[in-house]
């Protein structure tokens, strides 16, 4: 699905990122953790091709993203649900459009697809806010709608930057146990995180590959997780 | 067909592409104001130079074709020279016809400046002889030397003398109608550019939402570039409304005011100003397009 061989990645101010090299393959699930600063939001950006690596290769779906143009980067962040960790919303729009602003862009008759967007909302229980605006929202609503927004396209993978940095232990087990879901459905996750206790009770629900961000590379994490 | 339908769609259609852009904001007054005021001051542009191509061509086709002798000759030669004129205007090719003014005509011309009872047979006025031309018209300098040879009295006016400036006049004034017109369109592609580059701006953040959830560029230029459309095309139809009952309002073409009562559109003149909101709203179709274009490169 996705492959990083030998990336590096430099702000200017020296390497962030050396030599890292992943592979996201089908249905498998990553958690990737480290001390904030460390280059986990930058290694998620470089996996869904906002950002371009200094040097080594990204593969999207079998594509180098070195030989990609913008639209073909828009294509195929289509088949990427992207759950930020401030969740970027239109605030002009309502919750519905904004989880449908995907169908939108891809040009999908909102109609047809207002079935699924039903079901999609119920999914993560927001029926009841669909007509809200982003900032009527609070921080678990925010992630979950975020999360729906980051699906609603079916896509092959999900990559979450701290989908549960902003809310209680409650609704981010809900956020872990929606992702989870996804997994079993056959999506590629990959989860962002520094929060320790959401990984190891992740581990009882989900065999997941556990990668910690030290001195710029990536590296598996041992038993202590 | 294809092409009216994707120009129709462009307009009525695509409501997805069009809500994704927040729809308030300063630029949204700035560029309908300013697509009003351009409108409203392309309708006077265009009616001064269409009125000053009304007067060109008028003065260019009544002078043309016309032209006079004057006779001055002692009164025992007036007759004989008279008679020799018009003998060598009908030998001279391109002359149409050519008639002596009667006394009447003269007493005419002469009226303004010297009242209705002038004694013409007591002063020595010259006599006057009407040419019309043909299409090809004649050769003045040939002429000139046929009348020097046959009658010296005769003096040939061809009026090119003072036909040429007031139609040259009225030519530089029509040019100066459609400078103004291409002035005021590209004062009209900068204000909107830099209303386009002001909102884009505005709303880099909405292009970063859109771009993460798989937007192409070609959907994001179009939501600006609809919206930025959209509002030239009403703020300038306003303005054209107003500009168009400023010219209907103003005084009726007189003799007596000349060129400034002729001001304004006739007949089907008033076509032209239904023009002008579609160009207004190609001018911002194209300038936002190119403010969008360059802003989502930057941003790349």
């Amino acid at each position: 699905m996705i492959e990083l061989e030998n990336v590096a990645y430099d702000y200017g101010g020296g390497a962030l990122l050396s030599d890292v090299t992943l592979e996201l393959g089908a249905g498998s699930f990553h958690f990737l953790t480290g001390p904030s600063g460390a280059g986990k939001t930058t290694l998620l950006k470089l996996c869904y091709g906002a950002l371009v690596p200094t040097s080594g290769q990204v593969r999207l779906f079998g594509a180098d993203l070195g030989g990609m143009d913008r639209d073909d980067i828009a294509l195929a962040r289509r088949r990427i649900g992207v759950v930020h960790q401030d969740c970027q919303f239109l605030d002009h729009l309502c919750v519905a459009d904004n989880i449908a602003l995907p169908l939108m862009v891809a040009g999908r008759d909102l109609l047809a697809e207002g079935a699924n967007l039903k079901e999609l909302t119920n999914w993560v229980g927001l029926n009841a806010r669909s007509g809200a605006f982003p900032p009527e929202l609070s921080g678990g609503e925010r992630q979950r709608a975020a999360l729906a927004r980051a699906v609603i396209m079916s896509p092959d993978v999900v990559l979450a930057d701290e989908p549960t940095g902003n809310i209680d232990w409650d609704m981010s087990q809900r956020i872990l146990s929606l992702l989870v879901e996804l997994n079993r459905m056959g999506k590629t996750i990959m989860v962002a995180t520094h929060d320790l206790a959401l990984i190891r009770a992740a581990k009882a629900l989900v065999q997941a590959r556990v990668l910690r961000i030290s001195n710029h590379g990536i590296q598996l994490a041992g038993s202590d997780l | 067909m294809a092409r009216s339908g994707a120009v129709i769609g462009f307009f009525l259609g695509e409501p997805q592409a069009a809500r994704v852009v927040p729809p308030t904001g300063f630029t949204a007054s700035l560029t309908l104001l300013s697509a009003a005021a351009m409108a409203f001051l392309a309708i006077f542009a265009l009616a001064l130079a269409l009125a000053a191509g009304r007067l060109a061509d008028r003065w260019g086709a009544e002078l043309a074709r016309s032209s006079t002798i004057r006779i001055s000759a002692p009164e025992g030669q007036m007759a004989a020279q008279t008679e020799a004129v018009l003998k060598v205007l009908k030998t001279t090719p391109g002359v149409a016809s050519a008639r002596v003014l009667g006394k009447d005509e003269q007493q005419a011309l002469l009226e303004p400046w010297f009242g209705p009872d002038l004694p013409l047979e007591t002063l020595p006025i010259p006599r006057l002889i009407a040419i019309t031309e043909t299409a090809q018209g004649y050769d003045p300098q040939g002429l000139r030397l046929r009348l020097a040879a046959e009658a010296p009295g005769a003096v040939l006016d061809d009026h090119t003398r003072w036909r040429r400036p007031l139609v040259r006049a009225a030519g530089r004034l029509r040019m100066l109608g459609w400078v103004s017109i291409l002035l005021i369109a590209l004062t009209m592609a900068a204000m909107v550019s830099l209303a386009a580059n002001a909102a884009l701006a505005a709303n880099a953040q909405v292009i970063r939402v859109l771009r993460l959830v798989g937007a192409r560029d070609a959907f994001i230029i179009r939501a600006f570039v609809r919206r930025f459309t959209l509002r030239a095309l009403t703020g300038a139809a306003g303005g054209v409304f107003l500009g168009g009952l400023a010219v209907a309002f103003l005084p009726a073409a007189q003799p007596e005011g000349g060129f400034l009562t002729g001001l304004g559109f006739q007949g089907w003149d008033w076509l032209w100003p239904l023009a002008v909101p579609f160009f207004a709203a190609l001018v911002a179709f194209a300038a936002t397009r190119r403010a969008a274009r360059k802003t989502l490169e930057g941003m790349s």
